[in-house]
């Protein structure tokens, strides 16, 4: 009985991947999340030169959902380069580079300096919801936009495969997968958080996030995702890191059947703990058990069948 | 407010408690001034706050920023602030009536043997909440040693209450305007010298409770460690204050730390890191 799980040629000793976002601002912390059972990590987003976040409060949860607009804060391609190094004497676990910038061309030029630093994979996080005052709607919900970004990501990244993180708040999911595929993604991340949302305290008539909006996550989007996983696996053939509300095992084993190869984990760290890797890993273990399956790889996509 | 709301039971059969965390908005019943651009904000409320335990308070329209409690109770809870930056300039503008928001209580709390010998070492405004753990601590029967320093006169913070609540008080100024010239850390030592102490517990600027740090080692005796570190979630999530080489994060596994974990911790006294995640060196 395995949950080893092979993405484009990288072992992951698990299916689960720490989502970006989470934990991921050093290279300890990343490293820890696999202390703690995570087959591979996604880093924060890498901006070229770093970036400002949002002033607090950042983040915000209730019993079902998430909201955050942490703004994409970063210490630049500089501080990414120390801390994968970091990362790397800890621990063996592929390491996905999410990356973010505002143009095309950055996000090429931070592609080529980032393959320097040899990371498993180049998640491209072009679709944020929480920095549009800055930068207008993201990439991923304009199919020509994400196309071309795909296309002249590729040309750089010689052999280190690119996944592109696609946004579920677009009218066909499937369209824009197909195009990311046709333009030479070598993965998709489906998907970043649902939106933006919005909070308001009664009390002081005020949105409670610093940004007004906010991504929304956590266990409330959970059949939301599944379903874009879904749609996407439905319509292309390379593979899909399945992330969105996943806290539980069984959760992690539907975003396989519907397609998923590897599994997002984020804001299930709030709800189960920091050892909540272990915890998903273990449930889907007891379920192989129960089903006598031997292998993980035989569930993707079974619902397609 | 972290309340648990209910037992859920998930896929794997283990229980797990959902919760919710969004700041809770609520007057600002009395404010307090203590010392120079140094005051105590009370709120009505039932916090259930341990000592050494913190709130993010959020300043509509402005910031959310973490604080330790320095006292509470079934009624109240205080929170004494100092005015730092523009967030607390802010907060200092506001008035009794106005609404502020609160998160947590988040993270541990300083603990000790009922019945012992225990120093509390404050530094500034760092003896908020040792003020409230030394009064909980007094309620278990133990002898408390209020150890307080300051750059100067205007910046020591609750000796009244600390002598009104019956805690052997002594202190340090670095310009002398107050109790001994120099650092806390030497009335500390004298201490250590001559009684049997059971415990220690600091809060203050990381340079001093790295000092206090080697003196617990010399004199052997058991150290709790208020570990401050730029915060954003408060419960884990965000990485914002996770620290080398361990990769926890200290709203979580903190504020409050045994020595023998903040000596894993490679970059205490060394480095901490700003809003971005960049290092910032002491």
């Amino acid at each position: 009985m395995s949950l080893k799980t092979n993405f484009l040629g990288i072992t992951f000793n698990n299916p689960l991947v720490l989502a970006s976002g989470v934990l991921g601002v050093t290279g300890s912390s990343l490293a820890e999340t696999v202390r703690n059972g995570t087959g591979g990590v996604t880093t924060k987003s890498i901006w070229l030169d770093g970036h400002k976040g949002h002033p607090n409060p950042v983040i915000i949860a209730k019993e079902q959902w998430m909201m955050n607009a942490v703004g994409l804060p970063d210490g630049g391609i500089k501080k990414a380069q120390e801390e994968f190094l970091v990362y790397r004497k800890q621990t063996k676990a592929p390491l996905v580079a999410s990356i973010v910038e505002s143009s095309i061309a950055n996000y090429v030029k931070i592609a080529e300096q980032l393959i320097k630093f040899n990371p498993d994979v180049i998640e491209v996080n072009a679709s944020c919801p929480n920095v549009e005052d800055e930068f207008g709607k993201p990439f991923a919900c304009d199919i020509n936009a994400v196309s071309k970004l795909t296309a002249e990501i590729k040309k750089v990244c010689k052999n280190i495969p690119i996944s592109i993180k696609l946004s579920p708040n677009v009218e066909d999911i499937k369209s824009i997968a197909k195009m990311c595929e046709k333009s030479g993604a070598d993965a998709l991340t489906v998907v970043n958080t649902f939106g933006p949302g919005l909070y308001i305290d009664t009390n002081t008539k005020r949105p409670v996030l610093a940004n007004r909006f906010g991504g929304v996550s956590g266990p409330g989007i959970f059949p939301l995702a599944l379903k874009c996983v879904y749609d996407v696996s439905k319509t292309v053939q390379i593979p899909i890191i399945g992330t969105g509300g996943v806290t539980s095992g069984d959760d992690a084993l539907q975003m396989i059947m519907a397609g998923a190869t590897l599994v997002g984990v984020g804001s299930a760290v709030y709800y189960r703990g920091s050892d909540v890797f272990k915890k998903i890993t273990d449930e889907m273990e007891d379920y192989l058990k129960r089903h006598k399956i031997s292998n993980i790889e035989e569930l993707r996509g079974i619902i397609h069948k | 407010m972290t309340k648990i709301i209910e037992e859920k039971s998930c896929c794997g059969g283990e229980s797990y408690s959902t919760r919710h965390d969004v700041p809770v908005t609520i007057p600002i019943k009395k404010i307090i001034p203590e010392a120079l651009n140094i005051s105590t904000f009370v709120f009505e409320y039932n916090l259930e706050a341990k000592p050494g335990q913190f709130v993010n308070l959020w300043i509509p329209g402005v910031d959310e920023k973490p604080f330790s409690i320095a006292n509470c109770n079934e009624k109240e809870f205080w929170l004494t602030i100092a005015k730092v930056g523009p967030a607390t300039e802010k907060l200092f503008e506001l008035k009794v009536g106005d609404y502020v928001g609160i998160r947590g209580p988040y993270g541990t709390s300083f603990e000790a043997k009922p019945n012992s010998t225990i120093a509390l070492v404050g530094g500034g405004y760092g003896t908020a909440p040792l003020y409230y753990f030394g009064l909980k601590a007094k309620e278990q029967g133990c002898n408390v040693y209020f150890l307080t320093g300051a750059r100067n006169i205007d910046l020591l913070t609750y000796i009244d209450q600390a002598k009104k609540a019956g805690f052997e008080v002594s202190m340090t100024t670095n310009d002398g305007s107050a109790g001994k010239e120099g650092f806390v850390t030497v009335i500390l030592e004298e201490l250590l010298k001559t009684k049997k102490i059971d415990s220690i517990h600091t809060c203050g600027p990381e340079v001093m409770e790295k000092a206090v740090l080697n003196l617990a080692d010399k004199y052997d005796t058991r150290l709790q460690i208020s570990v401050e570190r730029y915060m954003k979630c408060g419960f884990g999530v965000c990485g914002q204050c996770c620290v080398d080489d361990l990769g926890i994060p200290i709203c979580k596994q903190g504020p409050v730390m045994e020595k023998e974990l903040v000596k894993q911790i490679k970059e205490f006294g060394v480095y901490h890191r700003d809003r971005d995640g960049k290092k910032v060196f002491y």
